[in-house]
């Protein structure tokens, strides 16, 4: 069991910053993310993409962001559990307990969620029979690449992930790649590796076309493909895999007893507290009136749910309000020399 | 007068609309006035269209604002960028005549614009 002042769920930029506010005013905390990375929509959606709304950051990428906030959050010793959903959260006693999907617990008085639009999940294909095969030969992430050697891998996506392992799987596997249209967006070197590769022989392109049907009965026997003039074409295969990006859902957040209206949490305009004491959300998952769905918005939010946060994990003592230009314990907290 | 004291009848105040239908799966026809210079995903959001999810909020980064635009409709919209097509790559059945209604900005030669919502968004 971790136990923790706060616990933030999301390490996009309004968790990176809200965990700085608590620190700031020393409280420890520790962030939960679904993703294998920091960042959240900054870096999973945008990475590349100028943002020109940043007080004082004329512009900046959804990377440079994140890792300006990383960078803004050095001084201060945060334990990141990446990889990890927030399953369940429920209460005991005066704290609440936090549990993940991969069964990791944490107790503490103060969740702060600050997850966007929710958990990144994989997209998945429209064809309703694919779930039956998912996880046993249709797979939407690889995990070993060896189960795949000497079978026939049918691959669908036009983007990098796609792309990267249409070339990879080449080696040692037959691999068909089925992508909607003839223009792939990965990076132009792969894009013209696959064009080689389908030359060769090694990699069998169908583009134009998308899936239709799925057949098998424990294991995926074949696939049908179909394209825009309704032409089907069967394919043998022994697994499929479907790379088309990430999703977010909202997933067991509906299920911890918040008001949730439209994918969002209902919060005051003081603590940016939830209809649940000690339960806060900010950023764009929580909602009030004129509430703006911007970046800024979430670092005000944070700063200000983070100053609710003290009362419950120190009840004993009283917050006082201080600058960093001037307060000593701060510069202490940020390990800066004082005046 | 009146005109002097109701804002709406002064000319500057006239908000010119574009009349935008949604026919959603099962087939119900939700028709809205939309303001010239929203986005068709705004129309349906500010009008609660069900079945336009729109969850990063109109940046083209998600594909859940997701239609299939009319076919007589489908070439007199402005052509697509080339980030929409790559958004609709991962949108939830993509059809030739899908497009991102976050894209397409409401006018009056848009005036009547019907779209069908997909069975889902992701």
């Amino acid at each position: 069991m971790n136990k923790t002042d706060a616990l933030i769920i999301g390490a996009g930029p309004t968790g990176l910053f809200t965990a700085h506010q608590l620190k700031l005013i020393g409280l420890n905390c520790e962030i939960v993310d679904n993703l294998d990375k920091i960042g959240g929509q900054c870096i999973e959606l945008y990475p590349d993409k100028p943002i020109y709304d940043i007080p004082a950051v004329p512009e900046c990428t959804g990377e440079e962001l994140t890792n300006n906030l990383i960078n803004q959050i050095k001084p201060f010793d945060i334990k990141f559990h990446l990889s990890e959903r927030v399953d369940e959260v429920k209460k005991e006693g005066e704290n609440w307990i936090v549990k993940t999907n991969n069964d990791k617990k944490f107790s503490t008085p103060n969740v702060i969620i600050a997850g966007g639009v929710g958990s990144f999940e994989p997209r998945k294909f429209p064809v309703k029979e694919c779930e039956k095969f998912e996880n046993n030969s249709l797979f939407y992430s690889i995990r070993d690449k060896k189960i795949f050697e000497g079978k026939t891998v049918s691959i669908f996506g036009g983007g990098d992930s796609a792309l990267d392992w249409a070339v990879e799987l080449s080696k040692n596997s037959k691999v068909n790649l089925i992508h909607r249209r003839d223009d792939f967006r990965g990076a132009q070197a792969t894009v013209d590796k696959v064009n080689e590769l389908a030359k060769e022989g090694k990699i069998n392109l169908y583009t134009k076309y998308q899936m239709s049907s799925i057949k098998g009965d424990n294991q995926i026997k074949s696939i049908d493909i179909k394209n825009d003039n309704n032409e089907i074409k069967n394919i043998k295969t022994d697994y499929v895999l479907g790379f088309f990006g990430l999703i977010m859902q909202l997933g067991p957040i509906a299920n911890w007893g918040l008001n949730i209206d439209k994918k969002t949490i209902e919060v005051d305009t003081e603590k940016f507290e939830t209809n649940q004491k000690g339960i806060y959300a900010v950023g764009d998952i929580c909602n009030y009136p004129g509430k703006l769905k911007l970046i800024l918005s979430g670092f005000h939010e944070g700063a200000l749910a983070a100053r609710a946060c003290f009362k419950l994990a120190r009840p004993n003592e009283k917050y006082r309000f201080e600058f960093t230009t001037s307060s000593k314990t701060i510069k202490e907290r940020l390990g800066v020399k004082g005046d | 007068m009146f005109s002097h004291t109701c804002p709406i009848f002064l000319h500057n105040y006239i908000i010119l609309m574009a009349k935008i239908t949604f026919i959603t799966q099962d087939n119900k026809n939700h028709t809205v006035d939309v303001q010239n210079g929203l986005t068709v995903m705004e129309g349906a959001v500010q009008n609660d269209i069900p079945g336009i999810d729109a969850d990063c909020g109109g940046g083209m980064a998600c594909a859940t604002c997701h239609v299939y635009v009319k076919d007589d409709w489908f070439d007199k919209l402005p052509a697509k960028e080339d980030g929409e097509e790559d958004m609709l790559d991962m949108a939830f059945e993509p059809k030739k005549n899908s497009r991102l209604s976050c894209q397409i900005i409401v006018s009056d030669d848009l005036d009547g614009l019907e779209v069908n919502i997909p069975s889902k968004q992701s």
